[in-house]
């Protein structure tokens, strides 16, 4: 590396005769030199470049039964069961975590103990005995009625093994959902100042419209990361609803695994990968949702991954330019 | 400018005193209110009148009650003892034989549409532009459809100076300017009153001029307002009455010239002489 003239040497001074020290207006200031991130990029690479190679060449994980088992329609079945399930848990979960939240919050001692309550016991309770009583219960009563105690029904499920395999799995997972969904609602309503409350009061605005364009939006900013934690756990639930005989991805690869025990290996690297992608989309679908309830928290929007991207090479370019002219 | 402000206060003080039973009832009265934290009593009986029109500015060393005073006024705080009426109305309370009943949450939120309070620290809704600022309140509210309700903030924001500023969002402005995008969105409600805590404490010196500017152009339109302040100077020039506050109670009050120029009090002169 050549040193551009002026810049600022500390070690190489001659002992003797120091010429007088030169002005330090306008002149570049030289970035540190990071030794340590060279030699730990080196090591992180030559590690990652062993895995790969292992992946690749080792017969155990037998590639060309993947490239079998990857789209065949049991899988994507199985993956579509995955996903409706996901989805349902994930809204009625979040639905019901503000409820909960809400309660938790609300003045009335009844309400904050209800939620209390629901959330110590359903955080307690592990999901999948919670799945084996919703399973054994609906085993029990045939027909699971929704409506008054001892009086008239107002929805009535049955029939179909499926319908009802698919519902307790969704009732399950969504209740269990909920309760951690509550902490994290309760939280990023919490984070927001006091002083926004303060001011939706002020000007009057009603409860409702406070809470809906006011206090949530803004406590949505903390609640988006956390939870995309708790769904991305919950895309992995699922894979309990196999003990609620539903076929998700997981409950189809375990099946067809013991028809074809020697394919088990590609079977669960099957499975990862489709959790590789969704949990991949999801986080794609974080960073926007975050970006979108940025606004107005800083200056200026955080870039997208393209735009990041572009000044990335820019700066690069700008940068060998300024070294090519020294 | 401040030879016209003179004279308006002069004119309004020619009014004289308003006795109770006169025809319009009082802006702002404040009924022997007591207040307290825990133990600690921060407001110790406190009496006030503002009549309509008048600018009222409130003076006292820090902690002294100033705050939860304006704060009592529009029911962000509850007294324990007494209760504040505006333009007659009692606020957060109805009278019920002889006592006072507590209203519900939705109608002190009715209440507090026609009361304008402005934060110290702006409190504006960050993720709303400047323009939905101003404008959500009436809508919220329902006093006005949206379109008129834009056309109303877009008239604020021109009144205020920040006519170029409807789509930014609040933390791309100033101390300043969003000081003044708050006042824009208290006015946006049309309040019978609009209640100032220290409304240029938490800016740069430089840019306290441009929101006492905004006030003083309330203050000669005829807006009802009470002012919490450190500016003496400013209370001077358009105040038409000085209280002074200190440990919960009024200790005076009266025209800038006597409160501030010929203080009676000892604890008065005594605030004075440190703030000048
Ligand atoms: N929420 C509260 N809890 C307890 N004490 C409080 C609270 N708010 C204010 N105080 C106390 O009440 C007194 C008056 O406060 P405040 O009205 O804010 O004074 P000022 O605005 O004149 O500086 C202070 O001593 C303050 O510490
Ligand atoms: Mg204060």
């Amino acid at each position: 590396m050549s040193e551009p003239p002026g810049a600022v040497t500390l070690a190489e001074a001659p002992p003797a005769d120091p010429p007088p020290p030169r002005k330090l207006t306008a002149q570049r200031v030289q970035p540190l030199r990071r030794p340590g991130r060279w030699i730990a990029t080196v090591v992180v690479l030559v590690l990652a470049a062993q895995f790969v190679h292992g992946l690749v060449t080792n017969p155990f994980y037998q590639w060309d039964r993947f490239g079998y088992w990857f789209l065949r329609p049991t899988i994507l079945d199985g993956l579509l069961i995955t996903l409706e399930v996901t989805a349902w848990s994930a809204v009625l979960g979040l639905l019901g975590g503000i409820l909960l939240a809400l309660a938790r919050l609300s003045r009335s001692p009844v309400l904050r103990a209800a939620s209390w309550t629901y959330v110590w016991a359903l955080r307690s309770i592990p999901l999948i005995v919670v799945l084996l009583f919703l399973y054994n219960f609906s085993a029990l009563y045939k027909t699971l009625s929704v409506g008054v105690p001892f009086g008239p029904a107002f929805l009535t499920f049955d029939e179909s093994r499926l319908a009802t395999d698919m519902a307790i799995a969704v009732i399950g997972l969504s209740l269990n959902e909920a309760a951690y969904a509550a902490e994290v609602v309760r939280g990023g309503i919490l984070s927001v100042d006091q002083g926004q409350h303060e001011a939706a009061s002020a000007l009057g605005l009603p409860k409702g419209y406070q809470f809906r364009r006011i206090v949530f939006p803004l406590a949505l900013r903390s609640i988006t990361p956390n939870y995309v934690n708790q769904l991305i756990g919950l895309i992995k639930s699922t894979s309990l609803v196999f003990y609620v005989s539903l076929l998700d991805l997981f409950g189809t690869a375990q099946s067809m695994g013991s028809t074809y025990p020697g394919d088990i290996v590609p079977l669960l690297l099957v499975v990862t990968v489709w959790y590789l992608i969704l949990t991949s989309l999801v986080s794609v679908v974080q960073f926007y949702v975050e970006r979108y309830f940025a606004r107005g928290a800083t200056r200026s929007l955080p870039p997208t991954p393209l735009q990041k991207l572009r000044t990335g090479l820019r700066d690069l370019r700008e940068r060998a330019r300024r070294e090519a002219a020294v | 400018m401040s030879a016209e402000t003179a004279q308006t206060v002069v004119t309004t003080k020619a009014a004289g005193p308003v006795g109770p039973a006169e025809a319009p009832p009082a802006a702002v009265e404040v009924h022997g209110v007591h207040k307290w934290y825990g133990g600690h009593r921060v407001l110790d009986g406190v009496d006030l009148t503002v009549r309509p029109g008048e600018v009222t500015a409130v003076l006292g060393p820090s902690g002294s009650g100033k705050s939860t005073l304006l704060r009592v006024i529009n029911h962000l705080e509850k007294p324990e003892i007494g209760y504040v009426s505006v333009n007659g109305e009692p606020i957060g309370v109805r009278r019920h034989g002889d006592r006072l009943r507590e209203l519900s949450e939705r109608a002190i939120l009715a209440q507090r549409s026609r009361i304008g309070f402005v934060f110290q620290n702006f409190n504006l809704f960050p993720h709303l532009t400047v323009l939905d600022n101003v404008a959500a309140a009436p809508v919220a509210t329902g006093r006005l459809s949206r379109p008129a309700a834009r056309e109303l903030a877009h008239e604020l924001l021109d009144r205020v100076g920040l006519a170029d500023k409807a789509t930014a969002y609040p933390r791309q402005l100033s101390g300043g300017q969003q000081q003044r995008v708050a006042i824009a969105r208290a006015l946006a409600l049309r309040p019978g009153v609009i209640l100032f805590d220290e409304p240029t404490s938490a800016l740069d010196p430089e840019l306290v001029g441009e929101v006492l500017a905004v006030i003083r152009n309330l203050a000669t339109s005829g807006t009802t307002l009470v002012i919490v302040t450190h500016e003496v100077g400013f209370a001077r020039e358009v105040a038409d009455r000085v209280v002074f506050i200190d440990g919960g109670r009024i200790v005076e009050q009266g025209p800038p010239a006597e409160v501030l120029d010929n203080p009676r009090h000892e604890r008065t002169r005594d605030f004075l002489s440190k703030v000048l």
